[in-house]
């Protein structure tokens, strides 16, 4: 996960005289503060990062030893209908997170920078990113339902035919990415707004002597000093969207057919429903080199970006 | 777009007059995102709280239709199948108060484990001087990067082999020790402590163990509780590993409990109220828990992102 922390403290570069004096390594008693933590880092996310390659380039059905089949399951991949399809539907989620949740949500950090900043607001707006992805999907797989849900019913009162949200292929990627806005949005905009929060005042003081209209302030400088942010928020934003799982595994199942078959439901089906374990993993290398790269371009992003409030 | 017309930066003459159309107008829309945001969670209670009989014929009443506390009974496990199934449910066994435990025993146990031996290391990170330091945290701070798929199918092997699945020590364990954004996050706030009583501390002789809990835990108390915090929440709405590892009716937890409620609602007409009544009692934890330290939540996004 990544964070918004800009005080990279330069304490840690400038040790104290007084312990300086010493010239001692703590090494023994480092070993024993940090113990803990590097038996999960090595037990659980170290050797899972490598026997998960490994077990990319194998054949395994959980039962029997892991056979080495070199890029077998690469090149299976590659011709995998069910793959490409996974990718496009999944780029298509993401796709629609990106414009809908960070339009709305750089809106309403605009609108709060204007008007609200009190906690009860915010604190309004940021209740649906506490609930966990089952209950925003479940509510919503409520309130979208075909038969008696209310947003259905509205769709009706207004002279528009009933909307299949969670049953039509065409409808089934945007209700999930709906249902992600929905709970993110408020997070997103709190995050813009910190960010807003952060542009000095007399900045904006100088536009206005200036006489630069509010589209021209908005432009020439709401949005370059807050391109940092912007950029972070939008890197988290497709970062979490690529691993949707939660909402698809208790609304549609991937379905109908394949229109929901997201990539990390896909690798979930062929690990454990499939128990196809070497095919699964080599599904997720893939998931995890594309994260990578996001991460990668948010690097250079961010870096190109430093010097923006100075 | 109109909104970046409305959203400039607000101005000081604005203040001044009386009535601003634009302001009214900024207003309204932050009213509807407030609404969007909170209303549903309204509507799961009056859902809950009506009988799936009678919610078709009052799809926008807005009290709930028919007052019942059946869907309630059902979801705890205290009505009888005969009941359940002529209230709408599936009449299959479902017991929340079990669910409920589980989720708690869950997420208490992973953030206390995971807050303190997170501190832990971020005191050998912050304060402790040895070789290798930048490097080893480079690398726990790595670890942020990679999916949590990618390790879980290997882990969910490791349990397997350990013989730990469906048991709450397999659920915990890959949580317990430590998460790379804990460390990140307490490692930057012990650097921007100030040092001048460890040191006087040190010079008395004490040693780092004293140091770390007698000065460094009560003073960082605040941004320690702050993490908790959003840890626990963050447990308490983990799904994909506790359905890995956790499908035990013994050790199902609230988020996976509701998928298999979800998945044994009979088809084509759910037990909605049932289904409702289930989310509220999932919700309700983290409701509290945002009644009590709302302020330290909201004020604590900017400064990091929560999973």
């Amino acid at each position: 996960m990544t964070t918004l922390t800009r005080n990279a403290s330069p304490a840690e570069h400038k040790e104290q005289p007084a312990l300086r004096r010493r010239g001692r390594s703590d090494l023994k008693i480092a070993l024993f503060f940090i113990a803990p933590a590097m038996i999960g880092f090595i037990v659980f996310y170290l050797m899972p990062t490598l026997r998960g390659i490994y077990l990319s380039f194998t054949e395994y059905n959980i039962l029997g030893d892991p056979t080495w089949i070199g890029t077998a399951n690469y090149e299976a991949i590659a011709k995998d209908p069910l793959f490409w399809n996974a990718l496009a539907v999944t780029s298509q989620y993401v796709l629609i997170n990106i414009v809908l949740q960070t339009a709305l949500a750089l809106g309403l950090a605009l609108l709060m920078h204007r008007v609200a900043k009190s906690t009860l607001i915010r604190g309004a707006l940021l209740l649906p990113y506490l609930m966990a992805n089952v209950i925003a999907a479940l509510l919503w797989f409520w309130l979208l339902d075909y038969q008696i849900g209310i947003v259905n019913y509205f769709i009706e009162a207004i002279g528009l035919p009933k909307v299949a949200f969670f049953g039509s292929a065409e409808w089934a990627i945007p209700t999930q990415a709906l249902i992600n806005t929905w709970r993110h949005m408020g997070y997103t905009a709190l995050l813009l707004f910190a960010g807003l929060q952060s542009i000095p005042h007399h900045v904006y003081e100088v536009a206005n002597l200036d006489g630069a209209s509010p589209w021209q302030t908005f432009r020439k400088i709401t949005m370059p000093l807050l391109r940092p942010v912007l950029v972070l928020v939008l890197i988290v934003t497709v970062i979490g969207s690529f691993q949707v799982f939660d909402t698809v595994a208790v609304t549609t199942l991937g379905g109908p057919v394949n229109a929901s078959r997201v990539l990390q439901f896909y690798i979930y089906q062929k690990a454990f429903t499939e128990s196809d374990f070497g095919y699964g993993s080599a599904l997720a290398v893939i998931l995890f080199v594309i994260l990578a790269l996001v991460a990668f371009i948010q690097m250079k992003f961010l870096k190109g970006n430093e010097s923006d409030l100075d | 777009m109109t909104t970046a017309k409305v959203s400039a930066p607000a101005r000081p003459i604005a203040r001044r007059r009386p009535f601003n159309w634009r302001r009214a107008g900024a207003w309204v829309l932050v009213a509807l995102a407030v609404a969007v945001s909170v209303l549903p969670f309204y509507w799961i209670l009056r859902t809950a709280l009506s009988t799936n009989g009678s919610l078709a014929g009052n799809a926008t009443n807005l009290l709930p239709a028919d007052f019942n506390l059946g869907a309630f009974k059902r979801v705890f496990g205290l009505q009888s199948p005969e009941e359940a199934v002529a209230e709408g449910g599936s009449g299959a066994q479902i017991d929340f108060w079990s669910y409920l435990r589980n989720s708690v025993l869950f997420a208490s146990i992973t953030t206390t484990g995971a807050v303190f031996f997170s501190a832990m290391a971020a005191y050998a990170f912050a304060r402790l001087r040895w070789r290798g330091r930048n490097l080893v945290f480079s690398l726990f701070l790595a670890t942020m990067m990679v999916p949590p798929i990618f390790t879980a199918l290997p882990n969910f092997l490791l349990i397997k082999n350990l013989g730990l699945l469906n048991t709450m020590a397999g659920l915990v364990l890959p949580y317990i020790f430590m998460t790379p954004f804990a460390i990140f996050f307490l490692r930057q706030f012990f650097l921007n402590m100030s040092r001048e009583v460890e040191e006087a501390a040190m010079l008395d002789g004490a040693k780092h163990l004293r140091i770390f809990f007698q000065i460094i835990l009560p003073n960082a108390a605040a941004p320690i509780a702050t993490l908790a915090l959003l840890t626990f929440i963050g447990q308490w709405n983990e799904y994909f590993w506790p359905l890995l590892v956790g499908q035990d009716e013994s050790v199902r937890v609230l988020t996976v409990g509701l998928g298999v409620f979800k998945s044994q609602s009979p088809q084509g007409a759910p037990d909605w109220s049932g289904l409702m009544a289930a989310t509220l009692v999932s919700a309700l934890p983290v409701l509290i828990l945002f009644a009590a330290f709302g302020k330290k939540i909201v004020n604590s996004i900017g400064f990091s992102g929560i999973k």
